[in-house]
């Protein structure tokens, strides 16, 4: 029992970087209609950016992330700015998917090049090392994982204000709900597009950061996050930022439960129950109904 | 017969026939090594092309049916002791496999559709690799090693080139087939607009459910072509995710839903894959201008080479046809673009005939 209560605990704090992540993942949807498969692959990338700041330039990755949030925002709006934008017609859908996987392609080239592909972790002297836990109620929970699990509470809720206390906020919202609407009505449409694309690769900058002080990662460490926050999306419903939040917090403790007795199998009921939701709700638990085929 | 049918038919039997005698005319083996790698993605983005380029749902989840393909000849290899040319006679039995896996996932993921579809075949994709990886029957990591063949080196390739060519050619008949039957409009219907194709009486699910399943036929067979052409089939290899994406970019490139694009697609993409990864020897270089490359076709031709010249053809034709008009003069600009563009709107708007205007396939 104490290692099942356990087990919840890792789930929730390791669930809600993943909810992070996914957010930025669904907010990106719910604008754009697109689904970034770059988005695994991007958190690597931050994962990187933040590791060599604290190698090269001896910067403490928290404090780092001054740097590596903007620099993955503004790579967010290029992105969209260069090759999203310019997606049009019947097959944007499927377009969208192959553009952002060749964006992927060329950032775990370029990883490879600048960095191999022998895995590192980000370290943090006072945060990742086996004693630096916190022991509460009978749980011990590492220093980085709370860290991790208060970044992502301060980001989403940043999120959540932006969405729903600013102007910006409602075209965004309004974009989300009719994108032909909303440009009659004078939103700049291809703008919300861009700062949400950006808002949303930005969030990778504190979700990468502690998956690298987590996991040791390689540029190949993409491809599982992708398919992990794939889930995590379409388990909560696309487009749905708390829908986002749950399916997370439900994935990696379900993994981690199966994770006590059956450790070959765990990921394998991670997908199974990705299958099986959607197959009793097409729309995940907190989807909108269903879209009209293109 | 048109003067056009004439050279579409006699084009594709020319192909076939360059296509059969290709090994006897190259007999080095680096050569048909070559020859064998294409002919099985041919056939694996044409028959991917008949359920996603068809019916508009993309699959990233046809590497099961590979996978499963490649392990079952493998498992049925091993345990029914079969060797040499024997194990060929597995390929049909592979594909039913493929067919009987299909029916279950296409059940499952056709219940939702468009990004929901495609992260539900992903999915199911994760799970056939985790049980490479689990059970007991599929050897693990290590995967599994197909028996040494005593062919003769020097002609070692061509009975994997011919099986490969077989399934290839007929994967492509079949794909043609769909396309001119009453099943190829409905798939397509739903394609264009699925609640429209229900309200008109198109059994949505039984035309979705039965594309998805031939498509998973040749992809399951090619897939025991490939491991016993490769030697070894492990988990990361049979079910590799890179193979569904590689699939999707040869019929993206070649012309989504029509019957030569992936096959045309895939002549392009593999030899010159193959040749970039003997060249190019750090992997990573080879990461970045396969992501670039990819790039540039998808935003210079986003709909494809075929349809973009059989439009540009169309477009040619039409002008010659009205500088040459009855009253033997060139019309003025103005009249003249007027008279071509129905045509051009046509074939790049959202209409069902889009695909048929756009000729060639």
């Amino acid at each position: 029992m104490a290692r099942f209560l356990q087990a919840v605990a890792d789930g929730i704090s390791g669930g809600a970087v993943y909810a992070l992540m996914a957010a930025g993942l669904t907010l990106i949807f719910g604008v754009l209609d697109i689904i970034n498969i770059a988005q695994g692959i991007l958190v690597v990338l931050a994962a990187y950016l933040s590791y060599a700041l604290s190698v090269h330039l001896q910067l403490d990755p928290l404090l780092g992330l001054v740097i590596t949030v903007p620099v993955m925002f503004v790579l967010g709006v290029i992105i969209q700015w260069a090759f999203i934008r310019r997606l049009r017609g019947r097959e944007r859908t499927a377009m969208s998917l192959l553009v952002c996987y060749a964006v992927a392609v060329i950032i775990e080239g370029a990883l490879y090049a600048e960095f191999g592909g022998t895995p590192v972790t980000i370290h943090m002297s006072y945060a990742t090392s086996p004693t630096a836990q916190v022991h509460v109620l009978g749980f011990y929970l590492g220093y980085i994982y709370l860290i991790g699990f208060g970044l992502a509470v301060v980001a989403i809720a940043g999120i959540y204000l932006l969405l729903y206390r600013t102007k910006f906020g409602r075209s965004i919202r309004a974009t989300t709900q009719d994108a032909v609407a909303a440009r009659l009505i004078g939103i700049n449409v291809d703008r919300v597009a861009a700062v949400t694309f950006g808002i949303g690769v930005a969030v990778t900058a504190a979700g990468g950061m502690v998956f690298g002080a987590t996991n040791a990662f390689n540029p190949d460490s993409g491809y599982d996050l992708i398919s992990r926050l794939l889930s995590i999306v379409i388990l909560g419903g696309l487009g749905s930022i708390g829908g986002a939040l749950v399916a997370a917090m439900f994935m990696v403790t379900l993994e981690e439960i199966v994770n006590i007795w059956q450790p070959t199998w765990a990921v394998v009921v991670y997908y199974a129950a990705l299958v099986i939701v959607l197959f009793l709700r097409p729309n995940g638990l907190f989807g909108k109904k269903a879209v009209r085929a293109q | 017969m048109t003067t056009a049918r004439v050279w579409q038919w006699s084009g594709s039997l020319l192909l076939l026939a360059a296509a059969a005698v290709f090994p006897l005319a190259f007999t080095n083996p680096a050569i048909t090594n070559y020859g064998v790698y294409t002919l099985i993605f041919v056939a694996a983005a044409s028959a991917w092309n008949i359920f996603s380029g068809y019916s508009g749902y993309i699959s990233l989840g046809h590497a099961v049916f590979f996978g499963s393909g490649a392990y079952f000849t493998g498992i049925a290899t091993r345990d029914w002791h079969y060797t040499g040319s024997q194990v060929f006679a597995l390929l049909p039995l592979a594909g039913l496999v493929g067919a009987i896996l299909a029916v279950p996932f296409g059940l499952l993921a056709l219940q939702v559709r468009r990004h929901t579809f495609v992260v539900m075949t992903i999915a199911v994709f994760f799970i056939f690799q985790l049980m490479a990886y689990n059970l007991a029957t599929t050897g693990g990591t290590s995967g599994l090693l197909a028996p040494t063949i005593n062919y003769n080196a020097a002609t070692y390739n061509n009975p994997f080139y011919y099986a490969a060519f077989a399934i290839a050619a007929g994967t492509i008949t079949l794909s043609w087939l769909i396309r001119r039957s009453r099943f190829g409009l409905q798939l397509r219907a739903i394609r264009d607009d699925e609640d429209r194709a229900r309200g008109l009486g198109v059994r949505a699910m039984q035309v979705k459910l039965s594309s998805f399943v031939i498509s998973a036929v040749p992809v399951a067979m090619i897939g025991g072509v490939w491991w016993y052409y490769t030697t070894l089939v492990d988990p990361s290899s049979g079910f590799d995710p890179l193979f569904d994406v590689a699939v999707a970019l040869m019929a993206f490139l070649g012309g989504l839903g029509t019957v030569a694009g992936p096959a045309l697609g895939a002549l392009i993409i593999e030899p010159a894959e193959l040749y970039f990864q003997q060249q190019v020897s750090s992997g990573y270089i080879f990461l970045i201008l396969y992501g670039a490359l990819f790039l540039v076709v998808i935003l210079i031709m986003p709909r494809g080479i075929l349809p973009t010249a059989g439009e540009l053809i169309t477009k040619w034709l039409t002008r010659r046809k009205n500088g040459t008009g009855p009253t033997g003069q060139r019309p003025p600009v103005g009249a003249s673009s007027s008279e071509v563009d129905p045509t051009t709107d046509d074939s790049q708007g959202q209409s069902p005939r889009a695909s048929t205007a756009s000729g060639l396939a």
